[in-house]
């Protein structure tokens, strides 16, 4: 016993870490509706403003405290419910958490851009000294962080209880939260009350930051990002409702945490692959076993046929002849970026291009399971990382050619695919991305680095292993390679797409209802769809790797699938052009970025712009980029049969008017139009789009 | 119709409490409750191939809930469902749609990003079985000429042939009922099941429907299951008319024998004597 | 329940300094439409102050867009709403409730994951103030016994009927000046109608306007001294109860050889 309760005890910071930080989940979900992914992210501007005003600036610590969590924690919430939340419908699921997830990936990438990128270390704490020991109990000593960490918890717990169960404000946000309208006929001004939801949830978001910022000795955004998904747990076991529940799961969590830490083996392969993805555990567990977590939308907004139907999106139809004279220049692009790369393109440019061929295949995964499928996945980059560990393992083990490793790993990527498909039959939305989530970071936390580990953290892809004579100097085979992989891989999408599976998939999307009506089995369907993507996720994990030489968790860890969604649904997540935009554009932004000031260079800015293109979601699903593209394919459009309206009727106006702005748009057009964004062809322009 | 009975319907079902065979559609002591308010008690009735027949009654008797009971997409409580000699109690909604229950939505369910035609083709496609995804692998899963050929049929009869290129989108509430119908009927369906067809329609539209139905009904014997308010239409296409009100059945028989019972007079009309 | 000295009606009373000269409720040339779905066209009637007035026609008719369009839960795409003679046209739906209209909507009006406590103070909390809460939900539950024995039970968990009775307690405690009423009949048991219309002639007499959009054509014109009916969209009839039913039926027979627009 006494044995039990010395591993328990320096369990209970961390539990009440995940308990606090699952506790604002429930608060924010509770009062608006929102599953807040930026609930993290919210934590540590306010703990990196924090910090950065002590140590950087000299302020006093309770000034630093009010601008950082008093004034900028709220601040920020409102500003994100007036300009992102407030703009979406309380039902479409699909845009709240893209929204959310942009935030994620956007705000600590923007952070050191905004204030440097230099890391921070040793947050001063505001209520106990972290290095005091205070008192022991059961011979474990009682520091500043242990009493900071209770205490807290204890407090917001209490505080957050009283709002939300017995005060009229907590009592109008629980009306507001399941409709708003019908609130507004009690004389409740909705827009007033979800805006001080997010004003208080965002203030504990930054309080929870800073007090939880001495714990972790270096202020890091990834620590609150896996806190997060920690807490993620904790919140689906009170089905997102229960504070005390969440509190209560979030503590016995840290505990379980160290009393298993404790009495496993030291050394053990348990103790190394399952502790560290033990809140993933429990988030799976949650989602299988408590019923609530499916049926999430279920209690609809009574008033919701209130909502008038979502606004027609920009027209994708073209006249015969310019799509024709579109997919003419995609193939031209497409030879001439061939010629290119085989002829004049530099060394470092052409490998860039490449791992932009290899990121357009494991992009395209996502056009299949979230464009086609309708499925929000956070998994994909974890799916390539299947692919990439499978092909690596065996040819490192029993000599596998990497390539034939290649297929294995696909197809193995594809049973992952599918048994993620069969854990989440009956879950949608944000049930599902919760559970690919979990999937995507029990991989990262146990499978890929374990393995990873095993081989000295990274493996390194040899020569040997791929054949060919490809990781050989000889200029341009790895080209080869990713165009032709790519090039396969954007048939088969294209032939799935337009084939019958592509046909009943858009049913499906359109109305579920209707498509089982006509005799389509939404089941399998959907396990299809989740086998393909992971198919194509794998043969895309396995040419980046090739291309990069080696094999390493970074590459593939959960923050990626995330930051992945966010990209492709910036250029369209609807279309094969999307796809292929995506890898391309993701791959020359962060290139052209190196030319930058360091401060600007690495992922961080180009995950920022990414963000700033996904936060549209809500207003372009089809994509920003798809959008303008769209946009300007019209304008195009009428430039050309500006000739023929005029000759119709030559005494319009407006003919006029068209011709002086056709005067200055016109070398925009075809700039627009040839897909000047990715600088990559694909053959597909007549299908896709 | 026979011929899609006798091929698609798999052998008779030997389960308990099934009705004799002879109706195209018996449905026997259904009722489904949600959280203990009875939305359908009890209700039976059969429909003989061949007939149409009108369930109406005010909105909540429960008309809708029975719908989706017999599509598959509610489990009933207690009861059975046959169509010919299947029992269809279990079955899920797809495995219904292919034994030949075609339906309409109440409130319109099209698939937004499809033209009227591929509205048509899914359909004539699902019909049958699933795709394979190695035909679309092969660039073999375009329609084929007999399809084309069904689906333009149907576009005919329906008299949507002019707008078979528009995506639905760009539709009106009334052409997209008819797309509905439309696509109900390329599945070739042994019993259609319409539900309020007319609701959100103007008077020429709701004309334009009824005017489908009755041609589809006496032309070609289409069995039809149709809910409606429009009390004229329901008139003009049914042969029999079964009045539901509180989740049961209250009266049933021809359009003018119902409405000149004072039960209905009253449930439904609220007009009394 | 509440007799003509009741708080309650010297509440109405404080609201309604706008006299009796101006109808409480007046819709002018109105037009309303979901998103491409035009509901109204040009529709015009008033309510007379302390008058119960019917909204009767087919489904689909536009009954219920009327009722959404008059609390501002659906905004007017042309036309004025006036409540007791202040233009409240494109006011957002709290600030039309708190000037003294109530709207029951048809369906699950309520909220299901709050208590049935919960669901009144909600409602009291705007309409009576704060002080006046305790006592007006005491007055709620002696009025419906069923709900004091279901205060601590979630909104979501009472059968269809309490549901409907708990929207009406809401509004029929603290009477506002108008009350639209969304088919309150729909779906209840005739016992439970009986209870909600005797509801509705309580609320009437303590000086509420009503406006009751029905199905059942004859109790709602045993009710009502004006009656409205919606057809496609439009004024069918405006005019005397007495007269309704008539029209009605004429609507109703009419129904095959309507004109064409």
């Amino acid at each position: 016993m006494a044995h039990f309760i010395g591993y328990a005890i320096p369990g209970i910071p961390y539990g009440c870490t995940y308990a606090i930080v699952a506790v604002g989940l429930v608060l924010t979900y509770q009062a608006t509706g929102v599953f807040n992914f930026a609930f993290g992210a919210q934590a540590y501007t306010s703990a990196f403003v924090y910090t950065k005003l002590v140590q950087d600036d000299g302020l006093p610590i309770w000034l630093a405290f009010i601008i950082s969590v008093v004034v900028l924690a709220p601040l920020l919430g409102l500003i994100f419910d007036r300009y992102l939340f407030r703009k979406i419908p309380n039902t479409n699921t699909t845009a709240k958490l893209v929204t959310g997830i942009a935030l994620f990936v956007g705000i600590p990438a923007l952070l050191p851009v905004l204030f440097g990128s230099a890391n921070q270390y040793n947050s001063p704490s505001i209520l106990f000294n972290p290095d005091t020991v205070y008192f022991r109990v059961a011979n474990t000593p009682i520091n500043g962080i242990y009493l900071s960490s209770v205490v807290i918890t204890a407090v917001v717990l209490i505080a957050l209880v009283i709002l939300m169960r017995f005060t009229n404000l907590g009592l109008q946000m629980r009306g507001a939260v399941e409709s708003r309208r019908l609130v507004q006929l009690d004389g409740v001004n909705s827009g007033r009350v979800i805006a001080i939801a997010w004003a208080v949830s965002s203030f504990m978001a930054g309080l929870a930051g800073v007090l939880l910022a001495p714990i972790y000795g270096q202020l890091q955004s990834q620590d609150y990002a896996t806190l997060l998904v920690a807490a993620f747990a904790a919140a689906a076991w009170a089905t997102l409702r229960s504070m005390p529940i969440a509190a209560l799961v979030g503590i016995l969590m840290g505990v379980a945490d160290t009393v298993l830490q404790g009495y496993l083996p030291a050394s053990s392969a348990w103790s190394a692959a399952v502790l560290p993805s033990l809140p993933f555990i429990v988030l799976v567990a949650a989602l299988l076993l408590v019923p609530g977590m499916r049926q999430l939308h279920d209690d609809e907004d009574p008033m919701a046929s209130v909502d008038p139907p979502p606004p027609p999106t920009v027209a994708d139809t073209r006249a015969p002849q310019l799509g024709r004279v579109i997919r003419i220049l995609w193939y031209v692009l497409l030879a001439g970026f061939i010629v290119s790369m085989l002829s004049w393109i530099p060394q470092n440019w052409e490998s860039v291009f490449n791992s932009g061929l290899a990121f357009s295949a494991i992009f395209l995964s996502i056009t299949l399971i979230t464009g086609m499928g309708g499925q929000l996945s956070l998994a994909q980059a974890t799916l390539a990382g299947v692919g990439a560990f499978t092909a690596a393992e065996l040819a490192n083990h029993i000599g596998l050619n990497y390539l034939a490793g290649a297929v294995v790993g696909a197809l193995l990527a594809a049973v992952v695919a599918v048994v993620l498909a069969l854990a989440s039959l009956r879950l949608r939305g944000l049930g599902l991305a919760l559970m690919t989530i979990a999937a995507a970071m029990f991989f990262d936390n146990s499978v890929f680095t374990q393995i990873g580990q095993s081989n000295g953290h990274a493996l390194t892809v040899q020569a040997k292993w791929v054949g060919l004579g490809i990781l050989n100097a000889n200029g341009h085979a790895l080209f080869v390679l990713s165009m032709i992989v790519l090039l396969v891989c954007v048939l088969g999408v294209t032939l799935v797409k337009k084939g019958t599976t592509g046909r009943y998939l858009t049913a499906m999307r359109g109305s579920e209802t209707a498509a089982a009506g006509i005799g389509i089995n939404l089941t399998w369907q959907r396990i299809l769809i989740f086998a393909l993507s992971g198919v194509v996720a794998g043969i895309g994990g396995t040419i980046l790797t090739i291309q990069q030489q080696s094999v390493n968790p970074e590459q593939f860890n959960y923050q990626l699938s995330l930051a992945f969604v966010v990209i492709v649904v910036t250029t369209g997540v609807g279309s094969i052009e999307g796809a292929i935009q995506a890898g391309m554009g993701f791959v020359v932004v962060q290139q052209l970025l190196t030319y930058l000031p360091a401060r600007y260079g690495g992922s961080g800015l180009t995950f920022v712009l990414f963000a700033f293109g996904a936060l549209t979601y809500a207003a372009h699903p089809e994509g920003v980029l798809e959008f303008q593209k769209r946009r300007w394919t019209m304008r195009f459009e009428r430039l050309i049969f500006r000739d023929r309206s005029s000759t119709d009727d030559p005494g319009s106006p407006d003919g006029r008017d068209d011709g002086a702005t056709a005067g200055v748009r016109a070398p925009l057009g075809p700039r627009s139009v040839d897909g000047s964004y990715a600088g990559v062809a694909t053959p597909d322009g007549g299908i896709s789009s | 119709m026979r011929r899609h009975l006798r091929s698609r319907s798999p052998a008779p079902a030997t389960r308990k409490g099934v009705p004799a065979a002879g109706s195209l559609v018996s449905v026997a002591g259904v009722t489904k409750s949600f959280g203990g308010i009875a939305a359908v008690r009890d209700v039976s009735f059969t429909i003989e191939s061949g007939e149409s027949v009108g369930l109406v009654g005010p909105n909540g008797a429960g008309k809708t809930t029975l719908f989706n009971c017999i599509c598959g997409q509610l489990r009933p409580d207690d009861g059975t469902i046959t169509l010919g000699a299947t029992v269809l109690d279990g079955l899920p909604t797809y495995q219904r749609a292919r034994l030949g229950i075609g339906r309409t939505y109440q409130r319109v369910e099209v698939f937004s990003d499809m033209t009227v035609r591929e509205h048509l083709l899914v359909a004539e496609r699902a019909r049958g079985a699933e795709g394979r995804l190695w035909r679309d692998l092969c660039n073999r899963a375009s329609p084929t000429a007999a399809e084309l050929a069904r689906v333009a049929e149907i576009l005919e009869l329906i008299g949507i042939a002019d707008r078979a290129e528009i995506p639905v989108s760009a539709l009106g509430l009334g052409s997209c009922r008819l797309v509905e119908l439309a696509r109900a009927l390329v599945a070739d369906p042994i019993v259609l099941l319409a539900d309020e067809p007319s609701s959100g329609l103007d008077v020429t539209e709701t004309q334009e429907l009824a005017h489908v139905l009755r041609a589809l009904q006496r032309e070609r014997g289409m069995t039809v299951l149709l809910v409606e308010h429009d009390l004229q239409m329901v008139a003009d296409v049914v042969d029999r008319t079964i009045v539901m009100d509180l989740g049961a059945v209250i009266a049933h028989g021809t359009f003018d024998e119902v409405m000149a019972d004072p039960t209905v007079r009253h449930a439904y009309l609220g007009i009394s004597g | 329940m509440s007799g003509p000295s009741s708080p309650a009606a010297a509440l109405v009373d404080a609201n309604g300094a706008t006299g009796v000269d101006a109808p409480a409720l007046e819709v002018e040339h109105v037009s309303a439409a979901y998103g491409p779905y035009r509901a109204l066209f040009d529709v015009s009637f008033a309510v007379p102050a302390g008058s119960i007035t019917a909204l009767l026609g087919s489904n689909g008719a536009g009954k219920s867009t009327v009722a959404r369009v008059v609390s501002g839960l659906v905004a007017s795409t042309a036309g004025k709403i006036k409540l007791g003679g202040t233009d409240l046209t494109g006011k957002p739906a709290y600030r039309i409730a708190r000037a003294g209209m109530a709207h029951v909507p048809e369906g699950r009006a309520i909220f299901g994951n709050l208590t049935v406590e919960e669901n009144l103070v909600m409602a009291f909390r705007q309409r009576a103030g704060r002080r006046r809460v305790p006592e007006s939900l005491e007055r709620a539950y002696q009025a419906f016994p069923v709900l004091g024995e279901r205060r601590k039970q979630a909104g979501g968990t009472l059968s269809g009927g309490q549901q409907r009775l708990l929207s009406l307690a809401k509004v029929l405690v603290v009477p506002p000046r108008v009350l639209v009423a969304d088919e309150l009949s729909l779906g209840l048991a005739p016992v439970v109608i009986e209870a909600v219309y005797n509801g509705l002639r309580e609320i009437n007499r303590a000086g509420t306007a009503l406006l009751v959009v029905e199905q059942q054509v004859d109790r709602a014109l045993d009710l009502a001294s004006e009656a409205v009916i919606l057809e496609h969209g439009g004024v069918a009839f405006a005019g005397p109860a007495a007269q309704a039913l008539a029209a009605m039926e004429g609507v109703l027979a009419g129904r095959g050889t309507r004109p064409q627009p």
